[in-house]
Order: structure tokens, then sequence, then C-alpha cells
């Protein structure tokens, strides 16, 4: 594996395949009584959230913790942020503290990948949501979800419904899909949909009742009201009426078919509340196999010297000031 | 040490130390030492340690079942997040952890490898169980002592102690991985750290 986790991009299907099945192994872990494992003790690992955000911090909070790794919660809210430090200050001050991880997320796309590529830091960085770009580890949970229930992804059909152009969970689980083998359609309203996704590797439709026949998994996203500046479509209820999972649309989805979402959910807007609550959506497994996919990904990125990597960016002058 | 024991060498330059049927004798007589040291087979639980030590503890455990006329539980403990040696290589794979349905507290768990080398394997196992359980006893049995241990560490069952140089290598093959049961003895011109 790469030093980093900025994207699904950044995983061949090697990769990908070795981090989904480390997760497996490390999910039998929540069955065990000492719920902890030794392998990262004495690595500190730093949650740089600068955007809310309640499952993904807790997650990963809760993965370096099971691998005793020391955990450094930082939220820019009540910190030096809001008196206006910026990125860099912020990233050189957990360099000179010496974490070995950085589990950033930012509202802005592409903040992970200056952290990770400034030399501000030698620590690995993992991205834990940056503004409309990417979600790897949630696209790495949600295949891991997927993969048992439906058994190899190769062949599979996916269908991902919503809010395309805000959503980086789209972003990551298109990428990390198509490279699993899965087939993946994106239906959204044609406001909804990023320019530019003709270049992505999946199909797209604007219709939802037409690709819910034959799909295996049904995703469905967030719509995300504090990202919609301009009307991307007239109304909720007319939102809800086409793009959302209601009863009628959950009944003509294949027997085997399972309903997941990234969450938080809108119950009544894109999903209503009797699918989400069904046998078949697998919401809340979601979030119990974030912890081991997180494990899985800090586990391979930490532990372990990387003898293949020689690329160590040096770090810059003003770095070793702060160090010294 | 089942990784240090693999070696990548030209098999022409192996010499085989154990034929299958001496593989077989040598499991059969640890059955027997398992059970009389026990007093039967009742509270016994074999954990074989992945890749090897996994398919010794079945074959153990068939010949424990066929005398006693009873199931023995048998199981697999990964041993790669306890290792000592996680900072010095790249990430590993971790193998798969099956502990028989019941749990290990108070039993007696016969820990169950391939080749006994610096018991640090060993050392790491004894962590995993802690964190699994509490059992009345850990026992370990293994196919091959070659010796040079590093940690205070002894097999309560041994298949064949095998007075081996640091030099050498000790490779165990067996028939569910490869293609015959055998363990082969060969030199390697570079001293190979103990893992």
């Amino acid at each position: 594996m790469k030093h980093h986790l900025l994207s699904s991009a950044d995983l061949n299907r090697e990769d990908a395949v070795l981090v989904l099945d480390t997760a497996a192994e490390l999910l039998s872990l929540a069955d065990r009584p000492i719920k902890k494992l030794p392998t990262l003790r004495g690595r500190t690992v730093v949650n740089l959230f600068f955007e809310d955000s309640t499952r993904t911090r807790i997650s990963f909070e809760a993965a370096a913790k099971r691998l005793s790794a020391d955990v450094i919660n930082f939220s820019a809210k009540g910190s030096s942020v809001s008196k206006g430090e910026s990125l860099k200050d912020t990233a050189l001050t957990l360099e000179a503290m010496g974490a070995d991880a950085v589990v950033i997320r930012h509202g802005s796309s592409g903040a992970p990948h200056r952290l990770a590529n400034s030399g501000w830091v030698r620590s690995s960085v993992v991205n834990a949501g940056d503004g409309t770009h990417e979600h790897p580890t949630q696209a790495l949970l949600d295949a891991f979800t997927m993969r048992k229930h439906l058994g190899d992804l190769d062949g599979r059909r996916v269908t991902i419904v919503g809010d395309v152009l805000h959503s980086r969970v789209a972003r990551s689980n298109a990428l990390l899909l198509s490279t699993l083998g899965a087939e993946v359609t994106l239906v959204a309203p044609p406001t909804l949909l990023p320019v530019g996704v003709d270049t992505w590797p999946v199909q797209t439709s604007y219709d939802l009742d037409s690709a819910l026949d034959k799909c295996d998994a049904v995703m469905m996203l967030r719509v995300q009201a504090e990202r919609m500046n301009a009307a991307f479509f007239p109304s909720a209820r007319e939102y809800s009426r086409r793009y959302g999972l209601d009863d009628r649309r959950f009944r003509r989805l294949p027997e085997h078919a399972i309903v997941m979402h990234p969450g938080p959910m809108n119950r009544g807007m894109e999903i209503s509340a009797d699918v989400a609550d069904s046998a078949r959506s697998v919401i809340v497994e979601q979030v119990t196999n974030g912890v081991a996919v997180r494990m899985a990904v800090l586990y391979l990125l930490l532990s372990g010297a990387d003898l293949s990597r020689t690329d160590l960016p040096e770090l810059d002058s003003t770095k070793a000031e702060v160090v010294s | 040490m089942s990784s240090a024991s693999r070696s990548h060498d030209h098999p022409a330059t192996a010499r085989e130390v154990l034929d299958a049927s001496d593989i077989s004798r040598a499991l059969t007589r640890i059955a027997h030492e398992i059970l009389e040291r026990n007093k039967g087979s009742a509270n016994v639980i074999l954990l074989g340690i992945p890749t090897r030590g996994v398919a010794l503890a079945a074959r153990i455990a068939a010949v424990m079942a066929s005398v006693e006329a009873a199931e023995i539980p048998a199981g697999s403990l990964d041993i790669t997040m306890y290792r000592d040696d996680l900072r010095l290589h790249p990430a590993r794979a971790l193998e798969p952890t099956d502990i028989p349905s019941g749990g290990i507290d108070d039993a007696v768990v016969v820990l169950i490898d391939d080749v006994l080398f610096s018991g640090r394997t060993i050392r790491a196992a004894l962590d995993a169980i802690n964190d699994v359980g509490r059992p009345a006893a850990v026992q370990l049995a293994v196919l091959v002592d070659r010796g040079h241990r590093q940690l205070p560490i002894r097999a309560d069952f041994v298949g064949k102690n095998l007075p081996t140089s640091l030099s050498e290598t000790v490779r165990v093959t067996l028939r569910e991985y490869d293609d015959s049961d055998a363990v082969l003895i060969s030199h390697t011109n570079v001293s190979r750290s103990s893992s």
C-alpha cells in the first residue's frame, strides 16, 4: 500500500482486496471479551476534523484505540483555527508533536492532498472526507458490507442514487467499486450530476425506476441541504417522489438486493422510514463494519516498515525550525 | 517459526529429514502424548498457528478423535498483530483466527506449530491467547524443534528434535498446502535473522 490514503484511486485491486480481507479478520474482534490489539502501541493518530462529523470521527477513534494507538482529537471549533490559524501552521504543530498518522476531514476538496504532499508533515495522511471530492474509507466500508452480503463484487450491479454532485461518497464508491469489478450506475436529476461524470467508470441515468430491477445493491445518498446554494430541484416533495426509495420502489428490488445509506439519513426525503428500518437495510451494519475497515487501513498504513518507499518527502526549512 | 523456515532455495540443495510416514508417526505419537498428559481429551482444545500449524492441529485432532471416540475442538490462532517485529517488515496480511465455539476459558489449550525456533511466535501466541480468554493451562506441540531459542520457551510435545546451525533453513511442506508431506533442511549462505 501507499503511504497515504487520499483517494479510492490510490488503491489498485490488490490493495483494496487486502484492506477488505484484513477488515474481515478484524471484524471478529468485536465478539471478543477484550476488543483490543497491541499492534499500534506507541503510535499516535491525530483526528483532524475541520468539519462536523459524528460517525466518521468516532469510528476512526474507536479503530485507532482498538489497535492501541494514542488518539488526539482535534476539531476546528474551540481550537486556534477559530483564531485564524492556517492549515499549514496546524500541520506543523502536529508534526512537532510526532503524529504517525493524520486523519483529516476538511470542507475544501484537496486539503488532505495538500497536507500529504506539501512536506509539512511526515505522517501518513488518511482522507476522512474532503469537500465534495472523496471519502475513501466510506467507500471501503460500503464495499466491505456489499462483499459480506453479496460475495465477490465482480459483475455485481450497484445503483447509487441522489446528490452525486455534492457527494464525496459517490465519487469514492464509483472509483473503488469499478476497481473491484462492479458495474456502477449513478442515478440523479440532471442538475445533481457533476460536470465530467462521463469520464468516470460508471453509467448514468435520470430515471430511478428503470435502474432498480436488476441491481444487487442500492445506495441512497443524503440530500446535502448545507451545500445546496442554488435551486437544484423544484421542491423537496418532487425530489422525494422521483428519486426517493419508498415502499413501492423497495418492493421492485430483487430479493437479495441490499439497501445502503452512508448516513446521516433524511428519513422521508431520499429514503422512507419503513425502508430504512427493513431487514434488507444494512445501514446500521455499515457503521459496525466501518470500525473494522478503518482498523485495517490504519494497520496497513502504520504498522511495518514500508521497504518500497524511497520517496519520503524532505521536510522544508520552516518545518525544521519548528522541530528545533 | 514458520516464517523463518520458509525459504526460496533451490529444492536440489534441500535434504529431507522426515518423510510423509515419519510425519504421520510423529503426529500420532504427539496425539497420544497429549491424551496421556491430560488424562483424556475432555477440556482439551487444539489451536494451530497459521499457516501450517492449522493443518497439523486438524491432523492431530483427527488422531485424538479416533482414539477417544469423541470430537476434539481444533481451531486456528493468528498471531500477526502480536508479533514483535511488525515495524521491521512491510505490513502483513492477516491469517484467519478461528476459536472453537465455547471459547477457551478454563480449557487446556494446546498450541500447535510446525517449527519451533526463536520462540518469538509462541510468545506472541501467548499474548494473543491472553486477549481471547483465560485457559486453565497452555501447552505447546511442535513438529520440529530446531533449537536456537531467544526466549525462555520450551515445547511440551516435540515431533523431532533437529539440531541445526543458524545458517540452515528448515522447511515443512504439508499436502494441504504443498505437493507432499516432508521436513526439509537446506543451507543458506546469508545468515537469516529469526522472526
